[in-house]
């Protein structure tokens, strides 16, 4: 007989042990971005009351910088806010904030309770965040000197996602 | 068991096939976002039903009450309503949110396998009864018992020892 037929199942357990190896280490509710590597989207959002320092698709350009999706009414946003702030305390990169469908006091109280590490802040009735393709608040996106989104991630950002991943990426993209 | 049973039973089954048929209407559609116009409000029903609502993952932005469902309906009714025709309105979208928000996956490179998949296996499946099928026919009969044989089978049916 064929002796190579028996070694068909092992074949397709390792096959399979493989794709599953793979599959299961994945966050499903991670989305991959098509929007990485290209320009970010234009737009042009209002600022906050009592600033005069909206957000638009011009700020992004000329430094790498950070986009965070925000909102006061967002949980894990709380979460990520001191991370945010530590962060900003650096001084190594600009973090730019589209407030995503929040009431104006309600974000200002908490910008005011928690601290404000944004250089600039966007308020957003949804339009933009579908243009940067968001569909979970906290995103966060790093932009590169020309423009164009480099890194995605969904989810509040911890400590280790900015020392482990963003910091070094900024830091090549700076070069 | 009673007479009547089985016949309910399928009275129960055809019922429930006809359920099952049923045109769902898109429940999460609200009057204040709805067209004017009756054709353009078609169009962006055949659009809704296409694209995944991506905080709920398994419905239609059409079906869904969430809040990003609701965004995206408002931008394909405004695009719709700027003269995007139905493809341009799925592309802009397909840009912005990938492959995923299209709840009929492309087929495309990384998607031939999903397509492909299932007529391979029939394709495999096919082959295989053919050799079957092929090996039977290819079969010669066995030859006839012998004289002695048929003797010591009868034996064995009548349950005596041979002689």
């Amino acid at each position: 007989m064929r002796r190579w037929l028996y070694l068909l199942p092992v074949a397709v357990f390792a096959l399979m042990a493989v794709g599953f190896y793979v599959g299961l280490g994945r966050d499903p509710e991670v989305l991959p971005s098509p929007l990485i590597d290209e320009e970010a989207p234009q737009f042009a959002l209002p600022p906050l009351p009592g600033s005069d320092k909206g957000l638009s698709s011009a700020d992004l350009t000329g430094s790498v910088s950070l986009v965070n999706v925000f909102a006061s009414w967002c949980k894990p946003c709380r979460e990520e806010h001191a991370v945010l702030i530590a962060l900003a305390a650096t001084k190594r990169l600009p973090i730019y904030g589209i407030d995503q469908k929040d009431k104006t006091e309600a974000v200002t109280a908490w910008l005011a309770e928690l601290g404000n590490p944004y250089t600039r802040i966007g308020a957003d009735d949804g339009q933009a965040s579908i243009a940067w393709g968001v569909y979970g608040v906290p995103e966060t996106y790093l932009i590169d000197k020309t423009g164009h989104i480099r890194y995605k991630h969904v989810g509040p950002l911890s400590q280790a996602d900015i020392d482990k991943t963003i910091l070094p990426l900024a830091a090549r993209l700076g070069q | 068991m009673r007479r009547w049973f089985p016949f309910a039973l399928i009275v129960f089954a055809v019922l429930i096939a006809l359920a099952a048929l049923m045109p769902v209407p898109a429940h999460a559609v609200r009057p204040d976002e709805m067209l004017a116009d009756p054709a353009l409000e078609a169009r962006a029903r055949e659009i809704g039903k296409e694209l995944r609502c991506l905080v709920c993952r398994n419905q239609s932005i059409d079906d869904s009450d969430a809040d990003l469902a609701h965004d995206i309906r408002v931008l394909v009714r405004q695009r719709l309503a700027a003269g995007d025709t139905n493809a341009q309105v799925i592309a802009y979208i397909r840009s912005r949110y990938g492959d995923y928000v299209l709840l009929k996956p492309p087929f495309q490179f990384d998607t031939w396998l999903l397509w492909g998949g299932p007529a391979a296996v029939l394709l495999v499946g096919l082959v295989g009864v053919g050799r079957y099928l092929r090996r039977q026919a290819g079969m010669t009969a066995a030859p006839p018992l012998s004289a002695e044989e048929e003797r010591r089978l009868a034996a064995v049916i009548e349950d005596k020892p041979p002689p």
